[in-house]
């Protein structure tokens, strides 16, 4: 075993576990990564920086057998070693948590961590819930093996994704933005895992937009650019650097300039504040492995962001859903501009000025084979001007794709590219693009900004601020309380399906939010 | 050329863009066309083991159903109707909708035409006639459709099943349909009455092709222009490649689904009209042709494109008219025919993974 000796050696000498050689991956019309080097060694967590389109999932694919490079060769313990697929990273002792679920949907959990076990071996259940049980609990992460997967919220697919990529004992963990639907608690307990597994001689590589995160947990940061590598920082340096400075020189590498202003701002209340989104009592009964809605209440009034705070799969998405109309509801009452949307459907909620952001990108937020320029308009299909007397008009959609992919800096090769082929942050930045358009009075935000590199995320949140300067009603679902107090008028606290408690945003706001997250009194 | 549309800061453009396609489209043929060369060895074989000359029926196959006037005739008239059943197939299966009820949707719908039309011509003009028809069997195959399609957009029961159950029921009610009500008096073997020759669909200019043929091109052109370019299309399409998006985008998921089904079935039950009211003029007792699962593999391999399934469907009539010249000639069973056809689809399956597995296998 290299296992413990390894951490004392001086950096440069730890042990490479893999070592890529001047790799270049080309897809139609872009070079995603371009004759990256890149070391990663035992002992170490690498974390992998770059803005929404640089090529890190790209690289991932490459480690974990998805993709094979284009060009330049990957090393594994110092030999040459094509991986060919994914079972044969598996073998290689690399273990993946992707940006995007790879859990089939219509299994169990434990089906899914038993997956990729030989065939002709009947899974040993019990053994797999002792072991799963001893990863998950000092993680703090809460897993029901006989949930199906489709009825889990997607930060607790993420949670089983990263149990099942630690079962495996790897010698090398991939995390793709695993963190990005973990509470600030369960964001810390990973980093103290990652803690622990680089001590014990195994290597992370953690790809994260959280700069704060990077610096906290990493003892080596790499940034891409554009596909190539620009810059790298050790862990003599990281450590010598406050963590302020860091983050600065970071930014710089990745967007060449200064981050701008990521402070807190809350937009000012329009004179006419009136209440446009009420919720009455809304109810939506427990299914049998998912949360249901008690007794839901609230008002948002114009120009206002009302956060909704708490750890995910207590029933955010229960509510995002119902409040949009895709989600049968079993009593209560949504009055929108002093409509009652009762009995309505996706459709019609959506003509009256309510839009709905999903955080479900792929699963039902794109046709991922589509082109991008249809993703844009997949709510306004048939409508003026984009379709006339029913049909396309595809002058008319390419010019409006061309303002929005401009305008939302959406990177594509091609307004034609399938949209699924677009980075993690480029399909939420259609996704955004789309929710944005004309005639919307109430928003409903579920975790808007989950993917984007800072740059973009900064912008889009200024976008939601101004979205509510225009007097609509913004509803912002997020477990992220850094994000919901720098914008939020109000933030309400979601818990195994009830509203706990409402705080208005200010001093010491978060702490309230905090406790009541844990079931305190706030 | 929408490539320019990048936003200013993406990576370079790969100068290699333009070649690579035209490479594209070599490599498309090659894993179209290969296959059906190796499947005609490979059916030479089964051939062979039948103490069958296989050169000498391929070429009692192509001079029957397509080099000999008559013969290719005949495969154009056989067209006519595989066209319409097509259309509906490509309807049905773009928006993810596996009617697999063609058979009997196309049954009832040639009956009820077999049995009106030649009533409604003693009392209306002849195109009058010729268009009741046509509306009779198109809406008599849309109500077959009726449960399957219920059953899906409201209890989400699979329709694979359903509507493989309705067409049991729908080809074995056709049959009885035949011999107990739509009778013909005046004859003794069991048939509906027959459309005269005159009161068919004309014929084209000097031939025996059916202008059938012209209604199924116009048809299957319509349709896939109608799922390519219009919003109904491609809302059609939104189902069926993610019916969770369609949901979310705020389709009416299940009424979507019913027109769907009214739609294919409507279209493969003009297909059974075209057949009786332009070539066949009555229906026997126990005639069922068994077009709907001959299409459903030519669908595939044009890969839901609507040209390209009227290159197929030819293909497929060569086959069926050279067939049956075959059968009858070199005393190969007719079925022969349909081997043929899967094993085309097989080793097209086959292709596409080497294909997958070659791309892999060149990266690494
Ligand atoms: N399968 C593919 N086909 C074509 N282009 C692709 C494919 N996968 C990735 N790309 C392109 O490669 C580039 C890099 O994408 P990648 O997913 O690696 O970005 P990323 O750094 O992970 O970004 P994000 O932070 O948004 O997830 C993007 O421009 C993307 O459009
Ligand atoms: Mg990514």
């Amino acid at each position: 075993m290299p296992g413990m000796q390894t951490t004392t050696k001086p950096p440069e000498m730890r042990q490479a576990i893999v070592t890529l050689d001047g790799v270049t991956k080309r897809f139609p019309g872009i070079i995603a990564n371009d004759r990256v080097d890149l070391v990663i060694r035992a002992g170490e967590v690498h974390v992998l920086l770059g803005e929404n389109g640089a090529g890190k999932s790209t690289l991932i694919g490459m480690l974990s057998g998805l993709q094979q490079p284009d060009e330049g060769r990957i090393l594994i313990d110092g030999k040459a070693m094509p991986i060919r697929s994914p079972s044969h990273a598996l073998s290689l002792g690399i273990g993946t948590v992707f940006q995007h679920n790879m859990l089939v949907p219509s299994l169990t959990v434990a089906e899914n961590l038993a997956l990729g076990g030989k065939w002709w071996q009947k899974p040993r259940l019990g053994e797999l819930a002792a072991r799963v049980d001893e990863i998950a609990r000092p993680l703090g992460i809460n897993i029901n093996l006989d949930a199906v997967v489709s009825d889990l919220s997607l930060g607790e697919q993420q949670q089983v994704e990263i149990v099942r990529a630690l079962l495996r004992n790897s010698r090398l963990l991939i995390l793709d933005e695993a963190t990005s639907m973990l509470t600030p608690q369960g964001i810390a307990e990973l980093g103290a895992l990652m803690r622990r597994l680089v001590e014990r001689g195994l290597a992370v590589v953690f790809i994260t937009h959280k700069l704060g995160e990077a610096a906290e947990f990493g003892d080596r940061v790499s940034v891409l650019k554009l596909g190539r590598k620009v810059g790298e920082i050790g862990p003599d340096r990281l450590r010598s650097l406050e963590h302020d400075e860091l983050v600065d020189e970071i930014v710089s590498k990745m967007f060449g300039r200064n981050a701008g202003d990521g402070a807190i701002s809350i937009p000012d209340r329009p004179a006419n504040d009136e209440a446009l989104l009420a919720v009455r009592d809304l109810r939506v009964l427990p299914g049998k492995d998912t949360s249901g809605l008690e007794a839901i209440s609230f008002m948002v009034g114009r120009g206002e962001i009302l956060g909704v705070a708490g750890i995910d799969g207590n029933g955010q998405k229960q509510l995002a859903e119902a409040l949009a109309g895709q989600r049968r509801t079993d009593g209560g009452s949504v009055t929108l501009a002093g409509r009652s949307l009762d009995g309505l459907d996706v459709g019609k909620r959506r003509e009256l000025g309510l839009r709905y952001l999903t955080d479900d990108r792929l699963g039902e937020g794109t046709v991922g084979t589509f082109p991008v320029s249809i993703n844009y308009f997949l709510k306004q299909i048939g409508e003026p001007p984009f379709w006339r007397s029913g049909i396309e008009h595809s002058r008319e959609i390419n010019t409006h794709a061309r303002d929005l992919t401009r305008q939302f800096d959406v990177r594509t090769p091609s307004l034609s590219t399938p949209v699924g082929r677009l980075s993690g942050g480029n399909i939420q930045k259609v996704l955004i693009a789309r929710e944005l358009a004309e005639g919307a009075r109430a928003v409903i935000f579920n975790k808007p900004t989950y993917g984007l590199d800072l740059a973009n995320t900064q912008a889009t949140r200024q976008r939601i601020r101004d979205v509510a300067g225009q007097g609509l009603a913004v509803l912002l679902i997020s477990t992220d309380l850094e994000e919901l107090l720098s914008m939020c008028h109000r933030i309400a606290v979601m818990s195994q399906g009830r509203l706990v408690g409402t705080i208005a945003n200010g001093a010491g706001a978060g702490e309230r939010v905090g406790r009541l997250m844990i079931g305190l009194a706030a | 050329m929408s490539g320019d549309a990048t936003s200013a800061s993406a990576t370079p453009l790969d100068a290699s863009g333009g070649g690579g396609s035209a490479r594209d489209i070599g490599r498309r043929l090659l894993i179209t066309l290969g296959p059906i060369v190796v499947s005609l060895v490979l059916a030479g074989c089964v051939l062979l083991v039948l103490g069958i000359n296989p050169l000498a029926y391929y070429g009692y196959v192509v001079d029957r159903g397509l080099l000999s006037p008559l013969g290719l005739q005949q495969t154009l008239t056989r067209m006519a109707p595989l066209l319409f059943l097509a259309a509906g197939l490509i309807v049905a299966f773009r928006a993810g909708m596996w009617n697999l009820g063609g058979d009997g949707q196309f049954l009832l719908g040639a009956v009820t035409a077999a049995a009106s039309a030649p009533l409604l011509v003693q009392v209306l003009p002849g195109w009058l006639t010729l268009v009741a028809a046509f509306v009779i069997a198109t809406v008599v195959a849309m109500i077959w459709s009726l449960i399957p399609a219920l059953l899906r957009a409201y209890q989400g029961v699979n329709e694979i099943i359903t509507t493989l159950m309705m067409s049991f029921l729908g080809v074995s009610l056709a049959n009885v349909l035949v011999k107990l009500v739509f009778l013909d008096p005046a004859t003794t073997v069991p048939q509906t009455r027959t459309l005269p020759v005159e009161d068919r669909l004309p014929r084209l200019f000097e031939t025996t092709v059916t202008s059938g043929l012209l209604f199924g091109l116009v048809t299957i052109i319509a349709v896939h222009l109608m799922m390519t370019r219009t919003a109904f299309g491609l809302k059609l399409r939104v189902v069926g490649a993610n019916p969770r998006a369609a949901v979310h985008a705020g389709l009416n998921v299940p009424l979507l689904t019913v027109t769907v089904f009214a739609l294919s079935a409507g279209l493969i039950g003009m297909g059974g009209a075209v057949d009786i009211v332009g070539i066949q003029g009555n229906v026997r007792a126990d005639w069922n042709p068994a077009y709907g699962l001959a299409v459903i593999p030519v669908v595939f391999l044009a890969r839901m494109n609507g040209f390209a399934a009227i290159g197929f469907v030819f293909l497929l009539s060569v086959l069926s008219i050279g067939g049956e010249s075959a059968a009858r000639r070199l005393g190969v069973p007719q079925n022969f025919t349909m081997v043929l056809v899967s094993i085309v689809l097989i080793t097209l399956a086959v292709a596409e993974y080497l294909d997958h597995r070659f791309n892999q296998a060149r990266r690494a």
